[in-house]
């Protein structure tokens, strides 16, 4: 289990800061994939930093904190900060567009073997991490390339193989498979879920493709505007979304022989640079009141293990048509 | 009727690595499409990861030079043998949207001098008209001048700067818009308005556009003709419905096979596809063929050549040549 208390976490800018993670509560169970999903800026990128613990300027934890699943060697809580010594032992992170953060000039083995503890036989290592690729039928050799000498697929697989070869408890994965084609994705995707499988550790899986998140999450997490708005098991967030947002993220996407025409959510995400009150979705739902403008909706358990932050959630949502 | 896009045997090759392990890359090998319309038109080009559509883009927004061959945009030859337009009026022809938006705007630039200065050098407008295009056209992407006044690229989100860059293709009013992956950042609540804005700039402005994408589902949504592509080659092309409700290359076939859908789950023993290999890129005879599941002994000889179908579409593909003359 990850519990996330009431994380804030600000940018920190010339014009002032920016809350890109305002309050976030709740508690990830383990053995998981959670998918999350949300506009673009709405801070799930800043979510996982904070999580990993990559805390530098000009991100900052506000305040809030995360409790991880494990304690470490002298049985002290690990913490945001005291994180960072077990990347890749027990939590490893794949960022977004890390196809292009590999460091071009150095070797894939080498961008690797940085992170293993000094101590440690890196050739043994290496040896295993060599086996451990295998399996997955990618060739050893690729550890001994330049990332610009793999295509991108084979990169971001070459990213799956290392951020899982030491079985990390928790891995965090941000869209790792925007950019490549639908059939190197799901040769990805399929490697991420059978590894998963066997390892039983907790994924935190980012993406826009609500498609992608149906196939493999378990769990959905849909923030907006800085704030988890749902939070549930991925079949029933799907079939009976408790969120007007969550609803219209779903039923906007088009599908191969469908000629519906489909709408967007119209409008746009209030700025974070605002003072905001009342429901930050309020502006742009078909459904708010005077009430959802005022005050705020808590983050509260509808259904069993089904959280979302709507004042109407408990009562069943008209369905929002997708206007033709 | 005008030629919106033509490319005639267009060919581009990279090469890469020192003097004695040096490859060849064909990224783009004799690529030939032609759409002819008075009316304007969506063409989507999907396909592999590295097959040759960003150098595709790129040649026909003039970024790089084709290794031979030539590509014709609105009846002007824009690159290649015998390309001639100048500068400013190619500007109004052609305007790109790139994958990358942080490659797209300078680091050290505010995103509003950047729109205000590009605005200025197209239309030769004094500053204050130039802020209202500039307004007019971040509006029709969901957004206010006032939201990147002063602000640097990267304060901003990577979807967040990617509908900037659709804002800024926007400015010169071009008669075609090549989007590459121009929805790939963004999420699909916003995905949508950016795709309608297309249809709508189709209608509303006549803009052409040629949507470079991995998202299947949108291009059927908004495409007239789609193009695939693999290896450096194009696989199948022609009306984007006839494809994509009925794919005849078995590559074509094995990308619809592997879209995500929200209707049907993955099985648990699909297995994962092979990675490429650069080395296919130089190879004689079909570039599908090690994965093809029809794989015949002249696939591995003779290149397939494009095989017209009496819907129209060209499939590069000997097994459907086979079966197109039994009938
Ligand atoms: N270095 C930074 N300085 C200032 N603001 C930032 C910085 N990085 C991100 N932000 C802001 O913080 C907010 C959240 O950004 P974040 O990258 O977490 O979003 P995201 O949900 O991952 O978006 P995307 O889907 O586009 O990747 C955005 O409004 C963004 O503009
Ligand atoms: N500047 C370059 N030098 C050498 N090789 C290159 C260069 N740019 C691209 N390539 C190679 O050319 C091939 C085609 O690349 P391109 O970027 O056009 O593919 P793409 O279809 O746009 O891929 P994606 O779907 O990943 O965007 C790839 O194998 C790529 O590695
Ligand atoms: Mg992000
Ligand atoms: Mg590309």
């Amino acid at each position: 289990m990850i519990r996330l208390n009431q994380l804030v976490a600000t940018y920190t800018t010339v014009r002032g800061t920016v809350k890109a993670v305002d309050g976030v509560d709740l508690e990830i169970p383990s053995g998981n994939i959670v998918g999350i999903a949300g506009e673009s800026g709405c801070g799930k990128t800043t979510l996982l930093k904070v999580i990993y613990g990559d805390l530098v300027y000009p991100l900052a934890l506000d305040s809030g904190g995360v409790d991880y699943v494990f304690a470490d060697d002298d049985r002290q809580e690990v913490t945001t900060e005291t994180i960072q010594q077990y990347w890749f032992k027990r939590i490893s992170y794949i960022p977004q567009s890390s196809m292009s953060s590999l460091n071009p000039v150095v070797k894939i083995r080498k961008q690797f073997v940085d992170f293993l503890e000094p101590k440690a036989n890196k050739e043994e290592t290496l040896d295993r991490v060599r086996q451990f690729i295998r399996q997955l039928d990618l060739p050893a050799e690729a550890l001994d390339s330049y990332p610009h000498q793999l295509s991108g697929g084979m990169r971001q697989r070459m990213m799956v193989a290392l951020a899982t070869f030491f079985q990390p408890d928790i891995i965090l994965a941000d869209e790792p498979t925007t950019a490549l084609d639908v059939v190197v994705q799901k040769g990805i995707l399929l490697l991420l879920v059978r590894l998963q499988r066997q390892m039983q550790n907790t994924v935190l899986f980012v993406s826009h493709d609500m498609g992608v998140h149906y196939q493999i999450s378990h769990r959905m997490l849909i923030m907006y505007a800085a704030k988890a708005v749902e939070f549930g098991e991925s079949a029933e967030v799907f079939s009976a979304p408790l969120h007007p947002y969550t609803r219209m993220l779903i039923d906007s996407l088009p599908n191969i022989g469908d000629d519906h025409m489909r709408q967007g959510v119209s409008g746009r995400p209030p700025s974070l640079w605002d003072d905001l009150r009342g429901c930050r979705f309020a502006a742009r739902c078909p459904l708010a009141t005077q009430r959802c403008r005022d005050e705020e909706p808590a983050f509260i358990e509808h259904r069993p293990n089904h959280f979302a932050a709507c004042h109407y959630a408990g009562d069943e949502l008209p369905k929002v048509e997708p206007s033709a | 009727m005008k030629t919106i896009l033509k490319t005639n045997d267009l060919h581009k090759v990279y090469r890469l690595g020192g003097l004695l392990n040096r490859v060849r890359i064909n990224a783009l090998d004799r690529v030939n499409l032609h759409v002819q319309s008075d009316e304007p038109v969506i063409i989507s080009l999907v396909g592999e990861s590295g097959s040759g559509k960003t150098t595709l883009a790129k040649v026909m927004l003039r970024l790089i030079e084709p290794s031979a061959g030539q590509a014709i945009v609105y009846d002007q030859v824009v690159a290649g043998k015998g390309a001639r337009t100048d500068k400013k009026s190619f500007l109004s022809i052609v305007q790109p949207i790139f994958q990358n938006p942080f490659e797209a705007f300078s680091s050290y630039r505010t995103v509003d001098t950047y729109l205000i200065r590009t605005a200025n050098k197209i239309t030769g407008l004094p500053t204050a008209e130039c802020e209202d295009l500039v307004e007019e056209a971040l509006v029709s992407v969901g957004m206010h001048y006032a939201d990147v006044l002063g602000k640097y690229p990267n304060q901003f989100s990577g979807g967040e700067l990617q509908r900037i860059s659709v804002a800024r293709a926007l400015i010169p009013k071009p008669g075609i818009i090549i989007a590459d992956e121009p929805v790939s950042m963004i999420d699909a609540s916003l995905r949508m308005n950016v795709i309608n804005l297309f249809l709508k700039l189709k209608e509303e402005t006549r803009t052409s556009f040629l949507y470079i994408t991995h998202d299947l589902a949108t291009a059927y949504y908004i495409s007239d003709y789609l193009a695939v592509m693999y290896r450096g080659t194009i696989v199948e092309f022609g009306h984007a419905r006839t494809i994509l409700s009925d794919p005849q290359h078995p590559y074509t076939q094995l990308l619809l096979d592997s879209v995500a859908t929200m209707n049907q789950k993955w099985t648990e023993t699909e297995i994962a596809m092979q990675d490429m290999e650069a080395t296919e890129f130089t190879a004689v005879g079909c570039r599908f063929r090690h994965r093809c599941p029809l794989a015949e002994e002249i696939c591995a000889e003779v290149r397939p050549g494009a095989t017209l179908l009496p819907d129209e579409r060209e499939v590069y593909c000997h097994v459907v040549e086979r079966e197109l003359e039994k009938v």
